[in-house]
């Protein structure tokens, strides 16, 4: 590695892959840094390794990130894999860690392509072993061929949750119940809004048609659930939940949750960038501009980090970023550029078509995001209920950070990932303020695992 | 609403001071320009040091030791302090030989809380440190406490006084009025005859509309902490030759200062840690305890305080304006004074003069150079 590079490209997944190839073919000096081992980011997880016929079984969309990191493995990229980013300035200077040896590099220009991670939505219990993010099931699935044992239940809300339950079933494992937050209500008053075209080809609709192969099969299907609780001593024993206006309860020793994505901003917040809160998605976004140009010069963030688009935008967003990346470093006129992405643009318009139809189906209920139940834990590292965070709001710490000094409710080394959002409608919701209007947790790096010796070995020449 | 008293600022010395006037029967309003503790009375390092300081400063951190000792008769909460004492260890001959100096110098003014052990005591009170130190200085009674805890203790129960306070409330400009001060914020109009700075790093703006301007310079100090490790040192550990302060927190992390300074925009109050400070802060932890190689940082921040070119707050009756009163510019030492600060504040308000020699402290020292 380098101590400076052109182009550096945090995440290698379909906005990374797609940005480097491009920038690459244009002679720009590109290092593509991901903390996977391998190339493909979350959705194309492994996809080098994945027998055929597992990839058989994720499905036809699959295969096209094979075509992906094909063009990428073609290209002059500088590829670092098992490399994690813990630190960026407004002055693009990146804090690396590879291979237990941390290093500063600096970039003229940065793109952030890190991808989306599971909203995280604390309820009764969440925490107990046996509870598991869907999209770690996921990982496991893709990553390992590993899948549950018979008679798990899938619980909350987003495409990804039917999905896996198809690809649980097409393995051959017992799916016991998917128990969906959405009311019925939204699917019938969403669908005819939808171009029929659109739900017929995109994958992601075709999770709804998922829900009729999964009834045929025996598997338990609820909508509009309320009230999610996981019990258990040591670890998950059973579910409950409200149905229909009454209680029920079902004993499992497996429970995978998911309630969609949201965008990973800790990078782009850790450099300084502007956010804002985007309603319909439910989440913070980095302000862009239509390359995907942050608020600081010489930093753009293209895919789900940047906004939740779906891995087909996230590429086409990652060559746009690129294009203007090359204007940027002087290789295209602004003309080109334009011209250049134009086809990226016109693909990438027409395949956010659905994104409004799926935000409006796939929206959380506000009451859970809430956090309703003062025994929930909210802040896993520093186990802070909801309960206590309420009470610190009562006490006059009226906002998020207050909340985390007094309780230190996202102190632990998660960086407060996992609570931020939550801590954010709680105080929101308490103090009676627009969310747009909340302060949210200040970032304090390393971003990722850092040792006193790691942090030791850089900058030698530096004295006291 | 009326006030006897507006205080500027609701870091620990506006509110320290708005608890000591309450106390002896004043009513006060904090106008903070954003929430309590915000700045650097929320997110200090919480160090209760005695150890080492500036010889004016003696009085004061002694009688504020005092007071931390018995907190919870002050605040109704103990704001988890612990006393396990502080070190200030040699690592070699000339380590050694400032150190004994030092001492002296400390015993010759007539105080005894700091004073040298040898190798075998060292390693008795920190088995845990590497082999090569000689000795150390000592401050027995040394400690620390939850700086947001201490801060939030001090508001309740100024609050539970009648004290009151504005949280988001930036006090723009002030003007003395017909015997009164008319304090213009952008959350509206508030008056009183006495007015106090405790300003912290802004200080320097309030004190230059009195017209007495002061060389003030903020500065962004860096705080690392680790995850937690199982308890294995109790006091805090500094070193003679190196600007580190090290200790293992309550809950068994380990909290890391040592006085470096992050890169700080005072306008946009934004600061950006210093890695490159940061890796020397770690390499001298490893020097001291080198079993810490592998131990996970989880956290490093940066607040801004008020630095002074010597290094000594300002605390004192305004030289230029009635009845205005200063206390600021700390210079990342001001935790540990802070309980005393307010009754310091209240003497000269209420009394005229206060009982400590803080001469050394008025705004005036500064006109000369
Ligand atoms: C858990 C999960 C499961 C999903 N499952 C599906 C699915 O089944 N079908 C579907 O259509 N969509 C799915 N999505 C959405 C899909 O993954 C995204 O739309 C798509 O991957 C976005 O591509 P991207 O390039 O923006 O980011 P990603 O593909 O997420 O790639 C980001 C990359 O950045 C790396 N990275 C992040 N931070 C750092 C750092 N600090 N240092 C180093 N590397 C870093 C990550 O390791 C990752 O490889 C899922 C999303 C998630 C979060
Ligand atoms: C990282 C760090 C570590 C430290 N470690 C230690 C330690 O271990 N031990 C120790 O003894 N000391 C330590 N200190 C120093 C100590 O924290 C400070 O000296 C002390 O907190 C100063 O208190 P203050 O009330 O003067 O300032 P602050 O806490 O900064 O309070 C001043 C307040 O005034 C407000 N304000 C400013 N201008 C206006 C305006 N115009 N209108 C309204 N409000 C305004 C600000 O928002 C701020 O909240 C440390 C400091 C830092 C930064």
């Amino acid at each position: 590695m380098k101590d400076h590079y052109q182009l550096v490209i945090i995440g290698a997944g379909p906005a990374g892959l797609a940005a480097a190839t491009v920038a690459a073919d244009h002679g720009v000096e590109v290092a593509l840094l991901d903390e996977q081992p391998a190339p493909g980011g979350q959705i194309f997880r492994a996809i080098e390794a994945a027998p055929v016929e597992r990839a058989e079984k994720l499905g036809p969309e699959y295969r096209r990130g094979e075509k992906l990191v094909s063009a990428f493995r073609n290209s002059s990229v500088g590829y670092f894999p098992d490399t994690r980013v813990w630190s960026l300035s407004a002055r693009r200077e990146i804090g690396v860690i590879n291979q237990q040896q941390a290093r500063m590099i600096t970039a003229d220009q940065v793109l952030i392509a890190n991808g989306a991670f599971e909203r995280p939505v604390p309820f009764p219990g969440w925490t107990l072993p046996g509870v598991m993010n869907a999209g770690a099931g996921q990982i496991l699935f893709k990553g390992s061929g590993i899948v549950p044992s018979d008679g798990i239940v899938l619980a909350g809300s987003g495409p990804l949750l039917l999905l896996l339950a198809w690809q649980y079933l097409r393995a051959g494992v017992k799916v016991k119940a998917v128990l969906d937050t959405i009311s019925r209500v939204n699917y019938i008053k969403a669908l005819p809004k939808l171009p029929s075209a659109l739900l017929v080809h995109h994958h992601i609709t075709q999770g709804l048609r998922y829900q009729q192969t999964l009834k045929l099969a025996g598997v338990e299907l609820h909508n509009g659930i309320r009230d999610l609780q996981a019990h258990g001593n040591e670890s998950l024993e059973s579910i409950s939940y409200r149905h229909k206006g009454s209680k029920q309860t079902l004993k499992t020793d497996s429970l995978m949750i998911h309630f969609g994505v949201i965008p990973n901003i800790h990078l782009s917040q850790a450099a300084g960038c502007d956010h804002f809160w985007h309603k319909r998605q439910q989440c913070w976004r980095p302000e862009l501009d239509k390359w995907g140009g942050s608020s600081i010069d010489g930093i753009l963030i293209a895919g789900d980090g940047g906004g939740i688009g779906g891995a087909r935008t996230a590429e086409h967003a990652g060559r746009i970023a690129a294009f203007r990346i090359l204007h940027n470093l002087g290789i295209l006129n602004q003309r080109e550029s334009k011209i250049e992405a134009a086809q990226d643009r016109k693909w990438m318009k027409a395949d956010l078509r659905i994104r409004p139809f799926l935000e409006k189906l796939f929206r959380i209920p506000d009451s859970m995001l809430r956090v309703p139940h003062d025994n929930a834990i909210v802040c896993r590292c520093e186990e802070v209920t909801a309960g206590k965070i309420r009470s610190a709001i009562a006490a006059g710490h009226s906002d998020s950070n207050q909340v985390k000094f007094f309780t230190r409710c996202g102190m632990g080394p998660c960086q407060g990932q996992q609570c931020s959002q939550a801590v954010a409608h709680i105080v929101a919701d308490k103090t009676n303020t627009p969310l747009q209007q909340s302060a949210q947790f200040r970032i304090r790096p390393p971003l990722k695992p850092l040792t006193l010796g790691e942090l030791a070995s850089i900058y030698p020449e530096e004295r006291e | 609403m009326k006030s006897d008293v507006i205080i500027i600022g609701g870091g620990l010395m506006g509110f320290s001071t708005a608890l000591q006037l309450a106390m002896r029967g004043l009513r006060c309003t904090v106008l903070e320009k954003e929430s309590p503790g915000r700045h650097a009375s929320g997110i200090n390092a919480g160090g209760l040091r005695q150890l080492n300081r500036n010889p004016a400063e003696i009085p004061l951190t002694v009688e504020a030791a005092k007071m931390w000792r018995s907190i919870e008769a002050l605040v109704d909460s103990d704001c988890d302090v612990r006393f396990p004492g502080q070190l200030r260890v040699a690592e070699s001959a000339d380590d050694l030989d400032l150190l004994e100096q030092r001492a002296a110098m400390v015993r010759s003014l007539g105080y005894e809380h700091e004073e040298m052990i040898g190798r075998e005591e060292l390693y008795q009170l920190a088995p845990a440190l590497a082999p090569h130190c000689l000795g150390a200085l000592i401050c027995r009674e040394d400690g620390y406490a939850r700086p947001f805890h201490a801060l939030t203790a001090f508001r309740h129960k100024a609050c539970s006084l009648g004290v009151e306070y504005r949280v988001n409330t930036v006090v723009d400009a002030v003007e003395r009025e017909r015997g009164m001060w008319r304090i213009t914020t952008r959350k509206g109009e508030f008056q009183a005859p006495v007015l106090v700075n405790c300003a912290g790093a802004w200080a320097g703006h309030i004190a230059a509309s009195l017209g007495e301007p002061v060389p003030l310079k903020p500065g962004a100090p860096m705080i690392m902490v680790t995850e937690r490790l199982p308890h294995f040192v109790d006091p805090v550990i500094g070193a003679a030759g190196r600007k580190l302060s090290f200790k293992q927190m309550q809950n068994g992390t380990l909290l890391i200062g040592g006085a470096h300074m992050a890169s700080l925009d005072f306008h946009k109050e934004q600061s950006e840690i210093k890695w490159p400070k940061l890796a020397v802060s770690a390499r001298s932890v490893m020097a001291l305890f080198p079993q810490l190689k592998d131990v996970r940082i989880v956290r490093t921040w940066a607040g801004i305080e008020a630095f002074t070119p010597d290094n000594l707050p300002v605390i004192c009756k305004s030289s230029t304006a009635e009845d205005a009163y200063h206390a600021f510019g700390f210079s990342a030492h001001g935790f540990q004074l802070s309980p005393l600060i307010g009754r310091i504040v209240a003497e000269l308000i209420v009394d005229g003069i206060s009982s400590f020699p803080i001469e050394p402290f008025d705004i005036t020292r500064f006109k000369s150079s």
